[in-house]
């Protein structure tokens, strides 16, 4: 309870700085619109050659972007701008002030930046999603639904605990945000499934950087493509991620000296 | 002529200075180019699985055709892209341009040259980069010698368009803060039609014809498509004289648009 009471703080103070600068609103609005241009006029352009694409057709392809979308809009709400907030702290010795709050350090730093306005990725996301399974005419029973939310769960979860530990590596590594810039552009090759790649780059995109399971399991989730074992894999990996990075996180922060100290 | 010696003895200069910056920071660089390598494979890869689909080719390419377009692009791309309509925001709003008017030199040569150290820099790594690519996705080259020879000079004029439509990008930040959106919309004009989504042939009719009377056209595929032998006849010539227009309104622009912008500049403190 207390845990979410912390996150709808964090959450309220980032709607609250960021209502100062309004004009981001419109710019955001507009940057949300050429990322959903670049995306949707990819399969466009593609999909005037063809009708199957690795084994995806055109309208199952739109939830996958759907899907990119939201996640990418999360993580750069909530993920991206508190870790790198975290690795500024511990390299300026500013993290002093997060670790005398009386509450769960990882937490707090895991939600201590909001960017409120990539929500509008997110809601465009959602959207996408929307507009794809109306026109995929599929019945989305309860059951795709219940996978498809717990795969994404799922790929938040590992996405965000591979964040935590890179990030967490800034307790011995000054400059770890340089490894945060090859995910952010790892996550562009998320906007296709991770089917049509050849193997190397699809273990790449699997176990070193997540990202299949941050978009395209969920995706397959959706249209009722996932095979249980994949979930299942999902599921375990979320959880030994997590618990690897709480683990790591522990360990890493008696590494951390404080600013006068 | 003492004004062309004494400009070879600054880009000398500058070049030195740039190199020494720029390996000052080696791993960023290596994960910049992750960045430059990642979109056309992805591409490739999309596009493969495209013609594998449609079997075995789409639009006069194969799946070697797209590897071999893919990869010189990339090549392309990086040695012509440049950077400065991201940089010219701060430098302008912070007052820095005030010690870079104050040298007695037009501030567009130490960008040039910067941007020519780090090409020369990031060679080191682009080099094997493309070899491993090669050897990966096994691309079938067949070059025409005539285009082959004509493309040393296009690749020029592809940088010359880029390098100046960026330096006339950059001027915008005399007049506004929201430099990123107007960069942004150039990025994506160059996605769709410069080619780097696609061959320019596998485009609707509509976009093409857009993309060959842009600049876009003009600052990659063309380039690559005489690197790689697929263009055909006189297109070849009207090709580079749409170059050359270009590089001629590029230089004209900088030329308008400087001159107006920096009367409007005033640093703090002056």
């Amino acid at each position: 309870m207390r845990t979410f009471r912390i996150i709808a703080t964090y959450f309220r103070i980032g709607i609250l700085g960021e209502l100062e600068y309004r004009a981001n609103f419109f710019i955001q609005i507009f940057e949300s619109i050429l990322g959903l241009v670049v995306a949707l006029g990819g399969l466009a352009v593609v999909f005037e050659h063809t009708a199957d694409l690795g084994g995806w057709s055109p309208d199952q392809l739109i939830a996958l972007v759907g899907i990119y979308l939201l996640v990418g809009g999360l993580i750069n709400m909530v993920i991206n701008p508190s870790m790198e907030r975290f690795m500024q702290d511990v390299r300026q010795g500013t993290l002093d002030f997060t670790l005398v709050k009386p509450a769960d350090s990882q937490l707090l730093v895991s939600v201590q930046r909001v960017e409120i306005w990539k929500l509008i990725d997110v809601l465009i996301g959602v959207a996408v999603i929307g507009i794809a399974l109306v026109r995929l005419q599929s019945e989305i029973g309860w059951g795709e639904t219940a996978v498809f939310a717990l795969a994404l769960f799922c790929g938040a979860t590992i996405v965000y605990s591979f964040w935590l530990i890179l990030a967490t590596c800034s307790f011995w590594f000054v400059r770890v945000e340089n490894i945060l810039v090859i995910f952010q552009s790892m996550y562009s090759a998320g906007r296709w499934p991770v089917g049509i790649y050849p193997e190397w780059l699809r273990f790449i995109l699997t176990f070193l950087v997540p990202v299949a399971f941050a978009v395209t399991v969920p995706a397959q989730g959706l249209i009722g493509q996932l095979t249980g074992g994949n979930l299942a894999l999902a599921v375990g990996l979320a959880i030994a991620l997590f618990v690897v990075a709480r683990f790591f996180w522990r360990y890493g922060i008696r590494f951390y000296s404080g600013a006068s100290a | 002529m003492g004004s062309v010696s004494r400009h070879l003895a600054i880009y000398q200069a500058q070049f030195k200075i740039w190199t020494a910056v720029q390996v000052q920071y080696r791993v960023a660089m290596i994960i910049w180019l992750i960045g430059i390598i990642i979109e056309p494979v992805v591409y490739l890869v999309v596009w493969s699985n495209v013609a594998a689909a449609s079997g075995g080719s789409v639009g006069g390419y194969d799946r070697a055709g797209f590897a071999a377009y893919f990869i010189a692009a990339m090549v392309v791309n990086h040695l012509t892209f440049c950077w400065h309509m991201w940089e010219y925001d701060t430098i302008i709003r912070q007052g820095l341009l005030s010690a870079r008017l104050l040298r007695p030199m037009h501030p567009i040569h130490a960008d040039l040259a910067e941007n020519l150290a780090y090409k020369v820099i990031t060679s080191v790594v682009v080099v094997p980069t493309t070899v491993v690519l090669i050897l990966i996705f096994k691309p079938v080259w067949q070059p025409q010698t005539g285009q082959l020879l004509l493309f040393v000079p296009s690749l020029v004029m592809a940088f010359l368009i880029q390098f100046f439509m960026g330096w006339t990008l950059a001027m915008a930040a005399f007049w506004t803060t929201r430099i990123s959106a107007i960069n942004r919309i150039y990025f994506l004009g160059k996605l769709f039609l410069a080619g780097q989504l696609s061959p320019l042939t596998l485009l609707p009719g509509w976009l093409q014809t857009a993309a060959s009377i842009s600049p876009f056209r003009w600052m990659l595929s063309f380039p690559v498509e005489l690197l790689l032998g697929r263009v055909e006849g006189t297109a070849v010539y009207t090709g580079l004289l749409a170059q050359f227009i270009w590089v001629t309104l590029g230089f004209l622009a900088v030329r308008t648009i400087w001159q107006a912008g920096v009367r409007r500049y005033s640093a703090f403190g002056s």
